[in-house]
């Protein structure tokens, strides 16, 4: 998108990075900013610990499931991680185990995922995208972070005491009678309903600057892919997240009070929390993959300079997810509800399967005929149209009745979310920061470097959780410590596939680190992208951009226009322009 | 940099006018193109909430409906404890604080302080009422009879074994509609503030006045689906 004058008025602004005041001073300044770019910043790293400690529980849960825990004949016992091995000690083996899968799920979901992409990526790139100075509220944004910070810090709070072993579901009655965790599940559950409010404001102020502060020249339909994913999450964000407020409201009131809604003693009715939650967890697993969806939009087709396949049905797709997550909240609970309520559940289902089919079949039409380069955005973005194809099409079979019956609460269920949350927005979001590195650090990373992780990834991706339906489908139930074993091969290969993903994930951490240390410095446009966010320096400078941005052609228009900051030998336009 | 309006010169300044937050003083954020920018999206990030609002409160509703629907019993002897001429008398109430802080936002747009600031005390005094009818009328009296919620409940008379359950849903649904009075209570104390003491509001400076008052409306909203449903219907 091309700039209409040259006249720099913040010619000597310096970096976003660049410390002015000591050091000190400077983390003093990164505190209470309100720029948008250091807020995303501190979002990144912030997400990115919460993936550590997630991780970490992660990997315990698969070294206790190499083995079966037995007991041989004259007592002993083998294959278990946790507590004294004896015959006693088994059950608080498995009380540990409970607390591992529970924090590792809370802290992914609730810490993690949600805020993301959104949080992270969208803050720095929604507003350079859009060629807006920052976001609509500033200091709103600021605000959101910190209550992300206090409600991440009750959760984590909550496992140093002892951690809760309710799932990251919490359902009733467990999650309200367990007494034992009486301060520390509604700890971890006043962290989920505070950073609830996080996600909201969030979602908010980016609906709001989507709306009011693009650059004069570009319409709804000159955004970048990216822009309406985040939109149409932040959509839900807002529609969602106040329902999962006032149930886990009603669960606290319900521990201290015994209010007795989702109490069958005093008429109340469990189920209806399972409704109330689900109301919220399932569109907001759209909260998850649509932003990752929206960082695949880029990436390909800024990498295989090709204009993206079908933008309006791409963009419309997303607001479609959005409006179907809403309906189908049901097939988390087919075994706890009457027929036809599960048939109208089960076809609603079938439904989301469609939008994000057409958002499958556009993108791999946009690398037909594309000049596909072969790096690390392009790798992760590859990846992802194979996991994420996985993970939606095993959505199915659990969103059929007949099948439903049998896989529910199986591995199979783990290894299908597994494939649509890491397979899609891990992966996708890890090809975001690749693809973005550049842009926020001023700085290039190793690109071979970054290749070695991403295959490291995808195979001990595919590993860990491959295995996993085969598991599920014979018959393997989620959140048990041990197993029968015949099911040990399998789970010895899912927990070597975790290591390899651990393998992985070190090689992107080193790599980071080098490249902040000692990579070379990143010319402003590193890819011959053509959304607005590469107009600028990289790192962006204080307010953005050098001068008022006028937006005078499409996010994609790679066969007319040679993108800013390089010139035609680069980044060549097709010789024969497509003809559309 | 911008003013929208800068200080007329020829009005001689006295205190209020020369502080930044006088009206005629402000600006805007610089990351917005104009101050009606600015203002419009304020306004939409008010609605934006206020639509979490509604979608918080739909969750008591839904409770509300299926409890309802599974012991009409209970609900029905429930409301029967409700007096409705409280009910009524605090519908009347918010409704005319609707409407004076509506006025309130009137005056702000054709820059009488005096009559924002007036219209703001009788909507704050109608606040005070509602919340000290409710305490002193309905809360207390019923909680001392033991007409609490869930285990809490004692009241020794009550017809249907799920009264607990109605008590829940009338105690969680009203205490988070008192909660919400107060906070927009608290929203028009700190306009009526700066509306005293630096005419902070003006025909082209509302925005706060025109926001507090949308939330202030949706509390009103909000009261005037609990009322038939807790006290009206049987
Ligand atoms: C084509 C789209 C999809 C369909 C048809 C689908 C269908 C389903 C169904 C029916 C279940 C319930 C299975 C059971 O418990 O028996 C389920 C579980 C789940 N899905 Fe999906 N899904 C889809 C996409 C996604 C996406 C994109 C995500 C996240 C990014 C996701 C995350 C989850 C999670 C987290 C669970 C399990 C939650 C739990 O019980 O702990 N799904 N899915
Ligand atoms: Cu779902």
């Amino acid at each position: 998108m091309t700039t209409a004058e040259t006249t720099h008025d913040h010619h000597d602004e310096g970096s976003y990075l660049t410390p002015k005041y000591g050091v000190m001073g400077t983390i003093w300044d990164w505190m209470t900013t309100v720029d948008h770019k250091k807020i995303g910043v501190m979002y990144l790293f912030a997400v990115l610990f919460m993936f550590f400690l997630g991780g970490v529980a992660a990997l315990a849960v698969r070294l206790e499931l190499l083995e079966p825990v037995r007991v041989a004949a004259d007592g002993t016992i083998t294959g278990q991680l946790f507590g004294p091995a004896n015959p006693e000690s088994i059950a608080t083996g498995n009380n540990i185990f409970n607390r591992l899968f529970t924090l590792h799920g809370a802290i992914m979901v609730f810490m993690f995922i949600i805020p993301s992409v959104p949080a992270a990526l969208g803050n720095f790139f929604l507003p350079l995208m859009l060629g807006a100075k920052d976001v609509a509220f500033p200091r709103l944004n600021l605000f959101s972070w910190y209550i992300y910070v206090v409600g991440s810090l009750f959760g984590v709070f909550s496992i140093i005491l002892g951690g809760v072993d309710t799932g990251w579901t919490f359902y009733t009655p467990y999650s309200t009678t367990t007494d034992a965790d009486h301060w520390r599940v509604l700890l971890m559950v006043l962290a989920a309903f505070v950073l609830g409010f996080s996600s909201i404001l969030t979602g908010l102020n980016f609906i709001v600057t989507t709306h009011k502060l693009r650059a004069p020249g570009m319409g709804w339909f000159d955004m970048p892919l990216f822009i309406w994913a985040i939109y149409a999450t932040s959509i839900i964000q807002v529609l969602a997240t106040p329902v999962i407020g006032i149930t886990l409201l009603l669960l606290i009131f319900e521990r201290l009070f015994k209010v007795g809604i989702f109490d069958p003693a005093l008429g109340g009715d469990p189920v209806l929390y399972q409704h109330f939650f689900w109301f919220y967890s399932h569109p907001v697993v759209y909260v998850m993959i649509l932003p990752g969806m929206g960082i695949i939009s880029e990436i390909l087709s800024v990498h295989a300079r090709k204009h993206i396949f079908g933008y309006r049905a791409i963009a419309f797709s997303s607001l479609g997810i959005a409006a179907v997550s809403f309906i189908v909240w049901g097939h988390h609970m087919f075994t706890a509800m009457g027929e036809l309520a599960s048939t109208i559940f089960s076809a609603l289902t079938f439904l989301v399967a469609i939008p994000t089919a057409i958002k499958m079949f556009n993108w791999i039409a946009t690398l037909y005929k594309g000049s596909i380069a072969i790096n690390t955005p392009m790798l992760y973005a590859l990846s992802f149209l194979f996991l994420f194809s996985i993970g939606g099409l095993t959505g199915l079979p659990l969103g059929a009745l007949a099948t439903d019956l049998h896989l529910h609460d199986s591995y199979f269920v783990v290894a299908h979310f597994h494939y649509t949350m890491m397979g899609g927005t891990v992966i996708a979001f890890l090809g975001g920061i690749h693809h973005w590195w550049p842009k926020m650090f001023g700085r290039m990373y190793n690109e071979r470097a970054g290749m070695i992780g991403c295959v490291l990834v995808f195979i001990g991706f595919n590993l860990t959780f491959m295995t996993q339906f085969f598991l599920g489908t014979q018959g393997m139930p989620r959140r048990y410590a041990s197993y029968i074993d015949e099911f040990q091969t399998l789970h010895v290969l899912s927990t070597y596939g975790s290591w390899i993903l651990l393998a992985g994930f070190l090689v992107h951490l080193f790599n980071f680190i080098h490249s902040l240390v000692a990579g070379p410095k990143a010319p402003p446009n590193p890819w011959g992208g053509l959304t607005l966010e590469w107009e600028t320096e990289s790192p962006p400078i204080e307010h953005n951009f050098h001068h008022e941005v006028l937006v005078q052609h499409g996010p994609y228009d790679f066969d007319t226009v040679v993108p800013p900051h390089c010139d035609e030998r680069e980044f060549p336009l097709p010789e024969t322009p497509a003809s559309h | 940099m911008a003013t929208i309006d800068a200080p007329n010169p020829d009005i001689q300044a006295t205190g209020a006018q020369t502080h930044p937050l006088y009206w005629k003083n402000r600006g805007f954020a610089h990351h917005f193109r104009n101050a009606d920018e600015q203002f419009d999206a304020c306004k939409l990030g008010m609605w934006l909430f206020l639509s979490t609002e509604i979608l918080l409160f739909a969750g008591i509703f839904c409770a509300y409906a299926i409890f309802r629907m599974l012991y009409p019993e209970a609900w029905a002897a429930g409301s029967h404890h409700l007096d409705w001429r409280f009910g009524g008398l605090n519908t009347v109430i918010l409704l005319l604080s609707s409407w004076t802080v509506a006025s309130g936002v009137r005056a702000a747009q054709l820059g009488n302080n005096a009559a924002l600031i007036r219209n703001l005390v009788i909507t704050l005094i109608c606040a005070g009422l509602f919340v000290f009818i409710k305490l002193y009328f309905e809360y207390i009296p019923k909680l001392s009879a033991g007409k609490a919620p869930g285990t809490f409940f004692s009241y020794p008379y009550a017809h249907d074994p799920h009264e607990p359950l109605w008590w829940s849903i009338y105690y969680i649904g009203t205490g988070i509609h008192a909660l919400h009075v107060l906070i927009g209570a608290g929203l028009l104390i700190w306009v009526l503030v700066r509306a005293i003491r630096y005419e902070a509001y003006g025909p082209t400076e509302y925005t706060m006045v025109e926001n507090s008052a949308l939330y202030w409306h949706l509390v009103d909203l909000i009261w005037i689906f609990l009322f038939p449903l807790l006290y009206l219907i049987h």
